[in-house]
């Protein structure tokens, strides 16, 4: 019997091309890329259909489920001035070190007490720290709510630096009102009547007057660029 | 042909003469391309694509109530109570002796406060134009959001998202007063007995 042989191809698979899709990604991605800042707890945040994206050099106060409220300041020339601020008004005794690790730190949620053995800690372990959140007071003044200390120093920072904060809050879904309307109230009592509200988008419901007036706008816009 | 001929067959060399070993220009991509995967992958979980949306918010000035100000058939109160229950009524209720008629209802899409919203709005744009006394064409109608101590911050979100997606003119967001936290209880009290 005649053996049938059958022709054998070569598993080989020239992966040039693949490497050459691996690789634009790769740039694409360390291109767009901006590193997640860390946050000190999860937050589901509650959805809205506004589709304003997060004003650049703004201040953010995370409330956790359980109304412990986090401060963190996305620009860090101001977080300079900012601590050297606060280490002089309200005594901390700072190192130049803790100052640093102030400026490069993410969300934190401490009294003014713990702040030196927060800092004083490396920055890979602070992330674990027993954060127990910002005092906030029922008076809303900034010489007894710590909170609303720490905005109006942030916010004379970022005078300084040229480039005034917005102030934005995330919330979970979960929270208490009343948590929530403490941090609200510490703002409005300050003269802070606009601020943004973080929340996941979600589609416009069909038929509504938002989903209308949308339509509306993209009609003009698109007859204007005709 | 422009191809070069490797097969080294076809013509013999003469016996002294060796032939140098030729090399494969190929390289095997194989461990490059596991690389930049492993890359992407990184940078993928990393990376923050979309920076966060948020939705704008305006206080008002919590020196005096502004709530006089609005008009009777304008105004809409919207009580925000627990297990997201949303109770509203349509007046001032400014008269102890005539309590408003407080409905309840859920951030549902059929038969919801968003329904009772277009009603709503639908209504006072009847009305302005009546010609009744104190009715004038510029009424706009205005919203009062006021959540109990036992809402979430969830339902504080979706009643302004829910101003937005009626395209609301006039809303502010103020403290339950004790009285609305009465219409809360009482009209408990009534669905219970039913």
């Amino acid at each position: 019997m005649p053996k049938h042989k059958l022709p054998r191809k070569s598993t080989h698979i020239d992966m040039t091309a693949m490497c050459d899709v691996a690789f634009l990604l790769l740039t694409f991605f360390m291109l767009a890329t901006k590193f997640k800042p860390d946050e000190p707890v999860v937050v589901k945040t509650p959805s809205s259909i506004s589709d304003i994206v997060i004003p650049d050099n703004s201040i953010l106060l995370t409330i956790d489920p359980a109304g412990k409220v986090y401060f963190d300041y996305d620009n860090k020339k101001a977080k300079a001035i900012l601590i050297d601020k606060v280490n002089t008004e309200k005594g901390l005794n700072l190192t130049a070190d803790e100052k640093e690790s102030f400026k490069r730190g993410a969300s934190f949620g401490l009294p003014f007490n713990m702040m030196k053995s927060y800092l004083a800690i490396d920055p890979i372990n602070q992330k674990s720290f027993p954060f127990t959140g910002i005092p906030v007071d029922t008076n809303y003044m900034p010489d007894v709510n710590e909170l609303a200390y720490w905005i109006q120093s942030a916010r004379i920072a970022g005078q300084e630096t040229g480039q005034p904060p917005r102030i934005c809050i995330k919330c979970d879904a979960s929270t208490p009102y009343p948590k929530v309307k403490d941090v609200i109230k510490t703002l409005t009592k300050n003269d802070i009547l606009r601020f943004n509200l973080v929340t996941t988008l979600e589609a416009t419901p069909e038929g509504s007057a938002a989903e209308v007036a949308k339509a509306e706008k993209e009609k003009s816009s698109g007859t204007k660029s005709e | 042909m422009a191809e070069i001929d490797t097969s080294g067959g076809g013509k013999k060399k003469g016996p002294g003469v060796k032939k140098g070993k030729k090399l494969s220009t190929r390289i095997d991509l194989t461990p490059m391309v596991d690389l930049g995967f492993l890359l992407i992958t990184f940078f993928i979980f990393t990376t923050t694509m979309s920076k966060p949306k948020t939705m704008e918010i305006n206080m008002p000035v919590d020196t005096k109530d502004d709530s006089t100000k609005a008009k009777d058939y304008c105004t809409m109160t919207i009580l925000l109570s627990k297990e997201h229950r949303v109770y509203y009524y349509v007046g001032l209720a400014d008269d102890p002796m005539n309590p408003p008629k407080v409905e309840v209802t859920y951030f549902q899409n059929k038969n919801g406060i968003r329904d009772a919203l277009i009603l709503h709005k639908k209504n006072v744009d009847e009305q302005r134009m009546n010609g009744m006394p104190g009715h004038i064409p510029a009424d706009k109608p205005v919203i009062l959001i006021k959540p109990d101590v036992n809402s979430q911050y969830e339902d504080m979100v979706n009643i302004l998202d829910e101003m937005k997606i009626n395209d609301m003119p006039i809303y502010a967001m103020i403290d339950i007063t004790p009285v609305d936290q009465n219409y809360i209880k009482a009209t408990e009290a009534a669905n219970e007995g039913q």
